[in-house]
């Protein structure tokens, strides 16, 4: 068992938000999502107050070993969130972290109210890649935006709370720092980094969304960087991600200091992914200690 | 029926050329694709390091025929740098496959037109094999309406005329609804020029439609939200809630 802030895992491969639909797979795969699911934790797609209908498309552009997107957080907003999503990602029965994003310190505040007394939900995760409404800057893009939303919502519930990290900043570790000393239980990250493409033969941007985050193997090696200095930093849990495609990838996380990694695009190619890299990693953990 | 849970490794059985298309048959004990379906496909050798640098993702493609025989195939057209490495595969190389996915077409309650063009035929062809139905075929060039032969008796139109009629398909798509006596409904796959003109010719004549569309997606099962299409009831995800719409649906 693995202990992550006091949720019990059972292995250390845990979703990426965003990166999987548990009602979509579910009826594409039937029970078999289910009874072989890949992952030691559910993380919900962000969640908002209310309802977003997403980006236009287009919404992808692929990359060299990787792809850029542009989705734009489509979600059914809190209320139908918790009546329609939360029950089925309770059949999983693994923990269930939420990913919230508001566009205001009181916008996060009104969210985390409302998840605070649901037993069903694990912990909660902090999307701060979102710029705030008052300022135009990213709320997680400097260590005092961090500061402010984690003093406003660490006294509205006693659920572990984790700050998903943008690498779109000039100091993550700063950030992560700031995250801890405010009450955090843990970080995760990173998340996409902010990226571009323009249409074929064209001056024009390609992405219905203007830019977009690059993802997948491209961005391995800033991960790699940003754990291994923000788990050097902080004493509190680093969820590792990015480009993470195999058993591999995801020892290197933990060796450079993350407790759980985290799968995103990889599950895009092969959507048990999650599980060929938490077997991957128990061959290797295996084989190290023999 | 569902799809397996994961991507599984499968042998090509058989390569063969048709005209400007490639056709490959892949061995697949899973569950039979419905017309209309697609798996996503990527080479297990040699994917990535193409065309700048890609592919990376795997690519939707729609079933061409799925015999219950332990076998799919698929229509592939060299057209970037994912399908020239699928174009390239040979016996006995491998791919991975997820699928069959998706909302395939329902069988028809109204006599069914099948409209297709180019690499958009393999749907119809599914359909026309399953539930019947005339078909018109509509391609660029004599190379590319070599695809015409998936089809059983087609009516065939190309760009330059040097096979059947010289002119769009929609073309005789139109005769077909002017003069067409009994009640019928549409089923069309193609690019997206042709699907607009038979959405509107559909709409005009009062006919119904059902449209499968082709997006680039990352996933194919709805994880990435990244393949959506805009409807009267919002943006609807062309994997799951798709591929196939009903034409007065889609806005």
């Amino acid at each position: 068992m693995i202990e992550l802030c006091g949720i019990e895992l059972a292995h250390q491969v845990i979703n990426a938000s965003g990166c999987f639909d548990v009602l979509a797979a579910r009826a594409v795969f039937g029970d078999a999502l289910i009874e072989e699911f890949p992952f030691a934790a559910y993380v919900s797609k962000t969640v908002t107050l209310e309802p977003r209908a997403g980006n236009p498309p287009p919404r992808l552009w692929e990359t060299a070993g990787g792809m850029v997107n542009s989705i734009g957080l489509p979600n059914p907003g809190i209320d139908a969130y918790l009546e329609t999503h939360l029950p089925e990602h309770v059949k999983l029965g693994v923990p269930l972290l939420t990913n919230v994003m508001g566009s205001s310190e009181d916008e996060f505040a009104a969210l985390i109210e409302r998840l605070a007394g649901r037993e069903e939900i694990a912990g909660i995760e902090l999307n701060v890649s979102c710029p705030n409404v008052a300022t135009g800057l990213d709320i997680g893009a400097d260590p005092a935006g961090i500061r402010g939303l984690m003093r406003r919502v660490r006294p509205l519930t006693s659920k572990p709370l984790i700050v998903k990290l943008t690498p779109n900043t000039a100091d993550v570790t700063a950030c992560a720092i700031a995250a801890e000393q405010a009450g955090a239980d843990a970080v995760s990250l990173i998340n996409t980094l902010r990226a571009m493409a323009l249409a074929p033969g064209g001056v024009q941007p390609w992405l219905g969304g203007g830019t977009g985050g690059l993802s997948g193997p491209a961005i391995r090696a800033v991960a790699l960087a940003q754990v291994a200095s923000v788990a050097a930093s902080v004493a509190i849990p680093v969820i590792g991600m990015g480009g993470v495609s195999s058993g591999a990838d995801a020892a290197a996380l933990l060796d450079a200091g993350a407790r759980v990694v985290a799968v995103g695009t990889e599950s895009f190619r092969d959507p048990a992914a999650g599980r060929r890299i938490a077997r991957e990693l128990a061959t290797r953990f295996a084989e190290n200690t023999a | 029926m569902t799809a397996p849970f994961g991507r599984r490794r499968c042998p090509v059985i058989e390569r063969e050329e048709l005209g400007a298309y490639v056709v490959l048959a892949v061995a697949d004990e899973a569950v039979p694709a419905r017309p209309g379906q697609f798996y996503m496909l990527a080479a297990v050798a040699g994917w990535g390091g193409g065309e700048a640098e890609r592919p990376f993702l795997a690519r939707a493609i729609s079933a061409l025929a799925a015999h219950g025989d332990g076998r799919v195939a698929f229509l592939l057209e060299d057209v970037g740098p994912g399908t020239h490495r699928l174009c390239e595969l040979e016996a006995d190389d491998e791919l991975w496959l997820v699928g069959p996915l998706g909302r395939g077409f329902e069988p028809p309650e109204l006599e069914p037109l099948l409209v297709g063009g180019g690499v958009g035929i393999p749907p119809l062809a599914m359909f026309q094999q399953a539930w019947g139905g005339r078909a018109l075929g509509g391609f660029r060039d004599g190379a590319h309406a070599l695809g015409a032969r998936l089809l059983h008796d087609p009516q065939v139109a190309t760009d330059d005329g040097s096979v059947g009629y010289h002119g769009y398909v929609t073309d005789l798509l139109e005769r077909e609804l002017d003069s067409a006596t009994g009640r019928i409904c549409v089923y069309a796959c193609g690019p997206p020029a042709m699907l607009d003109a038979v959405r509107s010719l559909t709409a005009a004549h009062g006919v119904p439609a059902w449209i499968a569309l082709e997006a680039p997606m990352a996933c194919g099962f709805g994880a990435c939200f990244g393949c959506v299409v805009a409807t009267l009831d919002g943006y609807k995800r062309v994997c799951v809630d798709g591929p196939v719409f009903e034409a007065a649906m889609l806005a």
